[in-house]
């Protein structure tokens, strides 16, 4: 009895100091506060240039923006989506997209496009198919990058080399390394790190090869094409034309790029912005399209807002996606250069914003890009291409062998999804 | 009715265990019993909110299969069956082992050595202290940056170093064979400023007159270290043996950011801590996470209850 009374007691004190704080941040104002989580902290100005254009309008409204840095953003975003407390408006990649729309975590932006809001037709169709789950679309594109050869002008004045271009071949890439490749001076040709999307992605649809099938349900792994795809790379380490697995575990394959001990990387656009700013790179840095393979191709990836199906502020939320998949939203994101808008023909802006780099070069690769492999729980099998790539890349097992292993890994992975 | 119970209730303790006047008793056994709860509530909500509750749920939770967003079923002993039968729990376990029995025993001993000479009256004492306590104050993560760095093999001031002697340093974070002896150095380091502390508050506590009466009879500095120091100083050992083991057993954040999950020295050098990260928040197996946490809480609780028990046998209390 006196146990019971004293709980009841406390707990009736806890919940009158709980009460307090909640009535005090709720009656402050009468403004509806949404939150909108992002990743990128280079793009966080651009971001609190078009919450500032949105406030303008509706000014009844507040958004609050909250950057996660990209390591723990899916980590907390899952713990929020459990807790249902996710942000009302965020960032969406592809790789997660299957996984939180197949659960119910997102909003279908349907009744948008049907009140002629928002007009899917003004994005890249294959955005915006990444998007979309079993017929309806989720998300508006925000932006999309695509892949590029870096190079290092300097190194390549010095060796007396010319400057890649669109005709460049694999095999003209690996000559082009060897000759770069300065032992003296530490300086390698091409840095051929472990790495998905920047890397081994583009070389093994370049030759032919997938990384998973169309129906989601077997890798690409055992096939001879995809494993060439590999191959590729870890030639190059094994001749010497790039640093060793471990060297660019210790140093950052980027920090080597910058500091001029590498001359050509493969990286994402979303790279050129780093480099430019970069003391050592951005005089002596510019982009051409990847060298082709057996043909062209290029992995595109692109980012979409979406809003959470559980939002208490189901209006306002829709009203600001709609925002940010507007023309002006897209033309501010050009303008600060960070990454291509998605919004057709808000592009050009974008190449104009670094005249010292051929930009343009990542919009023409959209034309025969290959959307970034993913499943419903992507990052399983992502993982096994790190633990078992890795021993390839660090020359400890045969590439076949480790294709293979992985291969049989990621059937299982996959079996487990349906 | 409260109030009637509330009466037989002080009448039966006044009677039985105190017969002392009626009024004055009663009233301030309740009231001081209530303040008492009352006070601690705060903590007690706390820690059965923050502590205990997530305990019980991370048992239950080793038990089950986890799917996206919380959604889990039950499986049984599936998760501990797979845990002792694959061998990178396996390999975990033994680094976890290594790490454990390299550092606490090596750190100690520094630390003492440390702490005694830390105890004189030389110039610069505080300036002396500050610098070896200055690691417990520094975040573990930018610790781990700067030690990256100095054991970076091409660029970092380490093998530069060895470099002036023509010996070529070794790759020290991402050979497999080495990175988990370069994280216990840094774990070293970074531990002897906490243990330090409490181990020269503890040879301050020693009265003086034990020395003197040493002097008197003729007692080198060695022998009064051996027989008067450490005795003395073994409660505050003994507690420290404690703390160092349960954090040794923890380690994660060296791990993490020093080696990495892109290194291939990573299954080499991986501690059951970080195991748990890895299942429970980058493959999102959750229920396996926490079969990890819970075996992990059986190690550390059957060394602590047998470190309980042994301290008899070597600690003295004055």
């Amino acid at each position: 009895m006196k146990k019971l009374c004293l709980i009841l007691v406390s707990v009736f004190l806890l919940c009158l100091v709980s009460a307090c704080s909640n009535s005090e941040s709720g009656s402050g104002s009468s403004k509806v506060t949404l939150r909108y989580g992002i990743w990128d902290k280079n793009q966080k100005p651009a971001m609190q240039k078009i919450v500032d254009e949105f406030q303008k309008k509706h000014p009844e409204i507040n958004v609050k923006i909250e950057v996660t840095p990209y390591d723990q953003y899916w980590t907390k975003l899952e713990t929020a989506a459990t807790g249902k407390s996710l942000p009302d408006v965020f960032w969406m990649n592809g790789p997660n997209f299957i996984k939180y729309s197949s659960n119910d975590m997102l909003m279908p932006i349907n009744n948008l496009t049907k009140k002629d809001k928002v007009n899917l037709g003004n994005y890249p169709k294959a955005l915006v198919n990444l998007y979309t789950f079993k017929g309806k679309t989720y998300g508006i594109p925000k932006d999309f990058d695509t892949i590029g050869l870096f190079y290092n002008k300097k190194l390549f004045d010095e060796a007396h080399i010319p400057y890649p271009d669109e005709t460049w071949d694999w095999d003209k890439l690996k000559a082009a390394a060897k000759k770069l490749t300065n032992k003296e001076k530490g300086v390698w040709g091409i840095a051929a790190r472990m790495e998905n999307q920047a890397g081994f992605y583009n070389t093994i649809y370049q030759n032919g090869g997938y990384v998973i099938s169309d129906d989601k349900k077997k890798s690409g792994y055992d096939q001879p094409e995809t494993i060439g795809g590999l191959k590729f790379w870890i030639d190059m380490i094994k001749d010497g034309s790039s640093p060793t697995q471990a060297q660019m575990t210790e140093t950052t394959p980027s920090a080597l790029f910058e500091s001029g001990k590498v001359a050509m990387i493969y990286d994402g656009s979303w790279m050129q912005i780093e480099y430019e700013q970069n003391e050592y790179t951005k005089d002596k840095v510019d982009v051409a399209p990847l060298p082709k393979g057996k043909k062209k191709a290029n992995i595109i990836h692109g980012l979409a807002n979406v809003v959470a199906a559980n939002t208490q502020h189901k209006k306002e939320a829709q009203e600001f996606l709609a925002f940010l998949g507007s023309k002006k939203a897209s033309l501010i994101q050009a303008k600060s250069g960070t990454v291509i808008p998605a919004y057709n023909g808000t592009q050009k802006l974008w190449v104009k914003s670094n005249p010292n780099v051929n930009l343009q070069v990542f919009i023409d690769s959209a034309k025969y890009a290959v959307p970034l492999p993913s499943s419903k729980n992507t990052s399983k099998w992502w993982d096994d291409e790190t633990k078992i790539l890795n021993k390839a890349w660090g020359l400890e097992i045969p590439v076949d062998e480790a294709a293979k292993t992985l291969a049989k890994k990621m059937n299982k992975d996959l079996a487990e999804e349906h | 009715m409260t109030t009637s119970e509330r009466a037989v209730e002080g009448h039966t303790i006044e009677t039985n265990l105190h017969p002392r006047p009626k009024l004055r008793k009663s009233k301030p056994c309740y009231s001081d019993w209530f303040w008492g709860y009352l006070m601690i509530a705060p903590t007690m909500i706390g820690l059965g909110i923050f502590y205990l509750w997530p305990t019980i749920q991370t048992i239950y939770f080793s038990f089950t299969k986890w799917g996206a967003f919380g959604n889990h079923s039950w499986i049984g002993l599936e998760n501990y069956k797979r845990l002792f039968h694959d061998p990178v729990t396996l390999e975990a376990f033994k680094n976890t082992l290594i790490f454990v029995v390299i550092t606490v025993p090596v750190g100690i001993a520094i630390s003492i050595i440390v702490a005694v000479l830390l105890n004189q009256k030389i110039k610069g004492l505080t300036v002396y202290r500050t610098l070896y306590f200055l690691p417990v104050v520094t975040m573990p993560a930018a610790v781990a940056m700067v030690w990256r760095w100095l054991y970076n093999s091409d660029y970092g001031l380490i093998n530069q170093f060895l470099s002036f002697f023509s010996i070529s340093g070794p790759r020290w974070i991402t050979d497999p064979n080495i990175a988990l002896y370069s994280v216990i150095i840094v774990a070293i380091w970074s531990t002897i400023g906490y243990n330090m502390v409490i181990i020269l508050s503890g040879l301050q506590g020693i009265p003086t007159t034990y020395y003197e009466a040493a002097t008197i009879d003729g007692a080198g500095p060695f022998v009064k270290f051996f027989k008067i120091t450490l005795p003395m100083l073994s409660p505050v050992i003994f507690f420290v043996t404690i703390m160092s083991l349960i954090s040794a057993f923890q380690v994660f954040d060296l791990i993490l950011m020093m080696i990495g999950p892109n290194n291939n020295a990573i299954e080499e050098s991986q501690t059951l801590v970080y195991l748990f990260y890895h299942a429970a928040f980058v493959v999102n197996d959750k229920g396996y996470g926490a079969a990890i946490a819970v075996v992990l809480l059986i190690i550390i609780l059957i060394i602590t209850a047998v470190q309980l028990k042994l301290q008899k046998k070597w600690v003295h209390y004055e």
